[in-house]
């Protein structure tokens, strides 16, 4: 077993004890590390009373792993997960940064964070040296200001562990802003400026434990690997095939979407989702690039640095920095609020990641309250006096504080678009279902499924045992490189997808192998350690919570309104076929060993070693 | 001012992408490890989106061989790179005080300095770099009559400078107080 630290770290906040523990060898054989991991601890420690939990109690186990390809594989990530206070499921939820290497440099493959901290804390780690420190001080505080203090903070730190080491370079860090303090659902877990994991809602589960953030600096190497110059050679060939064939996403990343893609594909939300399709071409890419001051950004060891780094140097948003909104950003907080010009979406993205929030679940919830304004369900009044027209950036920038501090609407909104159009409903007396675009209490990516022209598909996310997150998506064939059954891989070895889309399973699985020592083969993937994980996330995510179940088949569905025919664009009159899509999911319930109602299948369960999942599912009635 | 030779890495920290891809090779090719901490070259970030690569600069006088009390550092003739030699040196840090960017570390394991030596003529830094079409380091010649000692700074002192010329001056202030 190669490129693992071969150790986790314990931290039970609510007693201060840290303690380093080990998995045997069979169970990272298995779950491989990340996603896969996760999903195995939280199964084995909560599972039997899942249901009972509450995401947001000291009950609620945050993790923050690696994987065995990270630090390895051209690309970097950390993946975040726990019990999710959107989807009551599971998600891995990754992002982007150096976090993963520091925490292995360091020693550990991941940290696992239970209970909660009496008073405002942060994790500080350095090597063996592992702390809870007050961050009372920057309680409260957004993004910058946090980032800054925490950099200083912990540079003095580390001087005094290392006194005559030279100049420190700065730790890494991942943090929450008042959004996740403030346990709304839609906060995100950030490093740098907007590298968030966000689906899931992890920023308001370090809210609610009290933990502002989490410092990792790491001064050893890397683990030794199986095979060092096969890891190398692969390295470089993947490398070489991302600068050779990635061209066009390394010059613009995702964020030439906005425009171009998004009135390509007819697949982008527009105004809520009333629309999918778009003219204005003053979204360009070529319209962002003025504001960029670094056109390739990125991340450790990335051949692709798809990220550019963007600046309002003038006018009335000075000063904002961001990362240039990528295309989910260029849709959920620009086009999707009727938002139009580069300068408003940067802002808008800049305060959105000030504050703490994820791009994609607090677009969403502006979108739909948006329309509720605009459909007159909720006066001005009601949004305590916002005038929330399309396009009105102020108005937007200052709903998003009222949300990540739960002031006033903001409040209500806070609980994302599911639970906020639920509780608005109930208060005027009407179903607002058809305004909430979600899937399973998760807002869903900005990939629509009515043009077909996207990479998803009717069942993409009505199937997903990630609901709405648009990088982990139910589709047939289930070994497609578009199914989740891959992502799975990408998420437990952990390393950035974007750099695979030129690549062979078969080359991730030899790189797999030179890192770990172990073989692993396509079939083995697909039809045994992917299905096992995807098993254990669907059991879990139809447990369910105290605040919301979801029903097997029923709610296996679309929203409301991806069953509107597309009212513009190239396409206008699209929708998916009713009879088709009960066909596929039916079909992709066969393939990943469920029942007709999209239940795991007791021979299914038994096969992958799961006898505990059937028995849950039996005492539940779930199985009958 | 001593007769100059030998190569320089010429750095563009505006251009800088952050990918740490030099840090890999770099510890690789010296430490046979990815090792960021080992690297000769270090990325350091106290600011994101101002990533500055730090390493050593080849002052003309070369203060860190000067004030070396072990004889443990010298100058590459053909490269003009600074040569540790590891046996010798007792990991007194002096050098680190004497440079004016306080660019020698530590190694991380071992107690001794580490600095660049240029890889002995082919920095695997430069040629990653490079490849990557980021041009944030190049491989020059080490001009006569000109004072790379001027550009040697602390990497404090170069993200200030680093994120003027970026973020400008107003902004720049806000980012790191």
């Amino acid at each position: 077993m190669r490129g693992y630290a071969e150790k986790f770290l314990e931290i039970d906040l609510s007693t201060k004890n840290i303690k380093e523990i080990k998995f045997p060898e069979e169970i990272l054989h298995d779950y491989i590390g990340g996603r896969g991991l996760a999903t195995k601890i939280l199964w084995d420690r909560l599972g039997r009373k899942w249901e009972t939990i509450d995401p947001f109690s000291p009950e609620n186990i945050l993790l923050v792993f690696t994987g065995p390809l990270t630090g390895y594989f051209p690309g970097t990530k950390v993946c975040i997960s726990g019990k999710s206070p959107q989807s009551n499921g599971v998600i891995g939820s990754t992002l982007a940064g150096e976090f993963g290497i520091d925490l292995k440099c360091a020693g550990y493959d991941g940290l696992i964070i239970t209970g909660k901290a009496e008073k405002p804390s942060y994790i500080f780690i350095c090597d063996e040296q592992v702390e809870i420190k007050d961050a009372t001080p920057i309680w409260g505080k957004k993004a910058r200001e946090t980032l800054q203090f925490l950099v200083k903070k912990s540079i003095e730190n580390i001087k005094k562990i290392k006194p005559n080491y030279g100049e420190v370079k700065e730790p890494s860090i991942l943090y929450i802003g008042p959004a996740g303090e403030n346990k709304t659902r839609v906060a995100a877990v950030v490093a740098k400026y907007a590298h968030g994991a966000g689906y899931g809602g992890y920023g308001g589960v370090m809210g609610s434990k009290n933990l502002k953030a989490i410092i990792a600096k790491g001064f050893g190497p890397l683990p030794e690997v199986h095979n060092k110059e096969k890891v190398i050679e692969l390295f470089n060939q993947i490398s070489r095939k991302n600068f050779e064939e990635m061209e066009k996403f390394r010059r613009w990343g995702t964020g030439k979407a906005g425009y171009e893609v998004g009135a390509e594909t007819s697949a982008e939300p527009v105004r809520n989702w009333q629309e999918e399709w778009h003219d204005e071409k003053s979204f360009k890419g070529e319209e962002f690039d003025k504001y960029w001051i670094k056109k390739y950004w990125g991340d450790f060891g990335c051949p692709v640095t798809c990220l550019k780094l963007a600046v309002l140097k003038n006018g009335n948003f000075k000063g904002a920095i961001c990362d240039n909104p990528d295309y989910e950003l260029e849709a959920y907080l620009g086009t999707n609020l009727g938002i139009f010009t580069p300068e408003d979406n940067i802002y808008l993205s800049y305060i959105i990641n000030e504050l703490g929030l994820c791009g994609i679940q607090a677009g969403a919830v502006l979108g739909f309250a948006a329309e509720l304004y605009e459909k007159r369900i909720l006066s001005k009044e009601e949004l305590n006096g916002i005038e929330l027209k399309w396009g009105n950036i102020q108005a937007f920038a200052a709903l998003a504080e009222k949300i990540a501090c739960r002031q006033g609407i903001g409040d209500i909104l806070a609980e994302g678009v599911y639970r906020a159009a639920k509780k608005i409903g109930e208060m005027k007396g009407i179903d607002l279902s058809k305004y909430a675009i979600h899937e399973k209490g998760v807002a869903i990516g900005a990939h629509g499924i009515r043009s077909g022209k996207d990479y998803v598909t009717n069942i993409s996310y009505a199937c997903s045992v990630q609901a709405g997150d648009h990088t982990s998506v139910a589709y047939i064939p289930i070994d497609h490189e578009n199914s989740e059954l891959q992502m799975i891989m990408h998420d437990s070895a952990v390393y950035c997808f974007f750099n695979t889309f030129k690549l062979e399973d078969a080359e991730i699985f030899q790189f797999y192998e030179a890192v770990t020592g172990w073989k692993l083969n396509k079939e083995e993937w697909y039809k045994e350690k992917a299905l096992r994980i995807l098993q254990l996330q669907r059991a879990m995510l139809l447990l369910g919570g105290p605040d919301a179940q979801w029903k097997p088949k029923i709610d296996d569905e679309n929203p409301p309104r991806f069953w509107e025919p597309l009212p513009s664009g190239p396409y206008k009159g699209r929708m998916p076929d009713r009879k088709r899509f009960e066909e596929d999911r039916l079909e992709y319930y066969r393939l990943v060993g469920w029942d007709e109602n999209g239940v795991p299948k007791p021979e299914t369960l038994r096969k992958l070693g799961l006898r505990d999942v059937e028995i849950k599912l039996r005492e539940v009635g779930l199985i009958k | 001012m001593s007769q100059s030779r030998g190569i320089w890495i010429e750095r563009n920290y505006e251009l800088c992408s952050g990918c740490r891809r030099c840090e890999i090779v770099c510890s690789l090719y010296h430490e046979g490890k990815i090792w960021p901490e080992a690297s000769r070259i270090r990325i350091f970030m106290l600011v994101p989106g101002v990533e500055i690569p730090h390493l050593c600069f080849q002052c003309e006088d070369y203060p860190c061989i000067e004030v070396c009390p072990a004889e443990a550092l010298s100058v590459n003739n053909q490269t003009g790179a600074v040569e540790v030699n590891v046996s010798k040196c007792t990991g007194c840090s002096l050098c680190i005080g004497a440079c004016p960017g306080k660019v020698p570390h530590m190694h991380p394991e071992k107690n001794h300095i580490i600095i660049c030596n240029l890889c002995g003529g082919n920095p695997k830094c430069v040629e990653v770099c490079q490849e990557g079409k980021w041009n944030a380091l190049k491989l020059t010649s080490r001009k006569k009559d000109f004072s790379y000692k001027a550009l040697a700074k602390t990497p404090e002192e170069l993200t200030i400078e680093t994120a003027k010329k970026l973020f400008g001056e107003e902004i720049a202030k806000e980012v790191w107080k």
